[in-house]
């Protein structure tokens, strides 16, 4: 066995004499969030150069998409974010709809942006209890945002027949109604849910040692994160004011009161912050689409689901999903497949800045800085 | 979403650049997003133009892809303005061909999100893009050689299996091992 004449993970040696450690983080190791793998070059404990490696999970969902029918790719939406099935589907149905030029009706609307949000809320809690475990308190904020994350996911599998892989929405409104009493339930549990907040709030946030870990690490300013392309909570976190659900007011957003918040600095606690405010909005969300949820049909029914033929034409259809900017960019030729089927991935496109932010940081930080972006791998390899 | 039709960009590059080579779309779709087709030789001005020009200011590119048609590679990018709240503008860049001329300029250096989603192109259409600062493979491994997202890409029939002691694989497999027996024995 022979080997390479420099053990660089780079292209490139790392010089001669030089005193620098290169290390592969991941892709199996548990502060990467899945299968993630960054090439880590440190001087000491400080990073001076890092590659992230992608692609352990890619499946090619896009050439597989343009191989099935349009609802066919609807179940499959659901393994992108799969901590977020109910938003991927919404996203796609989003594109769909525009492309094709659907209208969907009103309870179905209230139904989305109640699961929608609902999504929202478990997605943000067990970011909480992620980025605890990433700075080593592994285990007990992470089993309090999950004991919460399974009632959520138990009213999902009663609507839905499924806690994940819901396959939920269809072009043009959703696929089945709630079931009796399930709406009186969902209400009483988000009864709940602030005094929640404020359980994890009060055992969090003052902590010093979280502060420690989480002020002043890696800050992203404004004009970096826009360039960046960075979205949802990360861009808002660099004090961005931009929410897909307020710019382009899809769904019944417009109607509907909530704040956005916005951080100031830009660095891992306003990017841990914002997931804790954006989780109380979501709540007023809720609170409000229960109270005006209105009877009538919850599906488009003029739209043929099996044997869809979109007009030909392109559309990109995008919504606030709890990871940032989801996006579709559908090409339709008039046949039962799509021509070209892509998806923007808000986890992709949030790691551009990655490099940039961890230079100069410690090894540990790393973990942190990564969690703090709040990836899932389903999405970002897809 | 305050509205910002093509149109008005269209005007706004033939009034700055008047010798860009730029033209307009029509989308059939009911989505009604027309798009702007440029040249490749004149999408780096006219990217610079769309970025700073202060009626448009599109600071903002959320998507890019690639799409594979018969006879050339397209490039798309999907742009927003986040100080104007509008969009999206979408911006077609064509290569010369699907196999020799498949070179366009890299927007990255004008908007850093362009970055992951152009190595991806890169990966998976085969698209090169011209002044990227780290163009490689995203998501295939550096070994792989062809590009999967393009029409006419064969999956092969070699992945891995697990032999079962029956069925169609095993005769493969004999029939392999005895043709690879009998090269061996005759290089003895």
């Amino acid at each position: 066995m022979s080997f390479p004449p420099h053990t660089s993970l780079f292209n490139e040696g790392n010089g001669a004499g030089a005193q620098t450690l290169d290390v592969s983080l991941g892709p199996q190791h548990p502060s990467t969030h899945g299968v993630f793998r960054m090439n880590v070059r440190m001087d000491g404990e400080t990073i001076v150069k890092l590659q992230p490696v992608f692609g352990y999970l890619h499946r090619n969902h896009e050439k597989l998409a343009e191989r099935n029918s349009w609802l066919g790719s609807m179940p499959y939406t659901d393994r992108l974010d799969y901590l977020c099935p109910i938003t991927n589907n919404w996203a796609y149905a989003v594109a769909v709809e525009k492309l094709a030029g659907i209208e969907v009706p009103e309870r179905a609307e209230y139904i989305r942006v109640i699961v929608g949000e609902l999504t929202r809320l478990q997605n943000h809690t067990v970011f909480l209890g992620f980025i605890l475990g990433d700075m080593g308190s592994w285990g007990s904020a992470l089993m309090y945002a999950f004991r919460e994350r399974e009632k959520i996911l138990d009213l999902f599998e009663e609507l839905t027949g499924a806690r994940m892989m819901v396959n939920y929405m269809r072009f043009g409104g959703v696929r089945c109604d709630f079931p009796v009493g399930w709406l009186e339930k969902a209400r009483a549990y988000i009864e709940t849910y602030p005094a929640f907040l404020d359980e994890m709030e009060s055992l969090l946030v003052g902590n010093e040692i979280l502060l420690a870990r989480l002020q002043g690490v890696a800050p992203v300013t404004a004009e970096r994160a826009i360039n960046a392309g960075l979205s949802g909570p990360v861009l808002r976190a660099s004090g961005v004011d931009y929410d897909i659900r307020k710019v382009d007011g899809y769904g019944i957003y417009p109607r509907l009161s909530f704040r956005v918040p916005r951080g100031e600095v830009g660095d891992c606690f306003d990017r841990f912050m914002i997931r804790l405010l954006e989780a109380r909005e979501s709540i007023k969300l809720l609170q409000q689409a229960f109270a005006q949820i209105p009877a009538g049909p919850i599906v488009n029914p003029v739209v043929k689901q099996r044997g869809f033929k979109p007009p030909v034409g392109e559309a990109y259809g995008r919504i606030e999903s709890p990871k940032g900017e989801l996006g579709f960019h559908l090409v339709s030729e008039g046949g039962e497949k799509p021509y070209r089927y892509h998806i923007r991935p808000p986890s992709l496109i949030n790691l551009t800045l990655l490099e940039e932010m961890c230079l100069g940081s410690k090894l540990a930080d790393v973990m942190v800085i990564l969690g703090s972006i709040d990836i899932v791998l389903g999405e970002v390899d897809r | 979403m305050s509205s910002l039709s093509p149109e008005i960009v269209l005007q706004r590059i033939h009034d700055a650049l008047p010798k860009a080579r730029v033209e307009l779309l029509n989308n059939p779709s009911p989505s009604g997003q027309h798009a702007i087709r440029v040249h490749r030789e004149d999408v780096l001005e006219v990217a610079g133009l769309l970025k700073n020009d202060p009626e448009l200011l599109l600071d903002y590119t959320s998507n890019v892809t690639g799409i594979d048609y018969s006879d050339h590679l397209e490039v798309v990018y999907h742009l927003f303005s986040i100080a104007k709240k509008h969009g999206p503008i979408t911006l077609k860049v064509r290569t010369g061909d699907r196999a020799q001329d498949v070179t366009v300029p890299s927007l990255t250096p004008i908007w850093k999100s362009a970055d992951f989603q152009e190595r991806e192109a890169f990966d998976l259409f085969g698209i090169r893009f011209e002044g990227h600062p780290d163009l490689r493979r995203l998501l295939m491994w550096e070994e792989f050689a062809d590009f999967p997202m393009r029409k006419d890409y064969v999956a092969p029939d070699d992945y891995e299996y697990e032999p079962t002691p029956h069925g169609s694989i095993v005769q493969k497999i004999q029939a392999h091992s005895k043709h690879a027996s009998a090269s061996s024995s005759t290089n003895a």
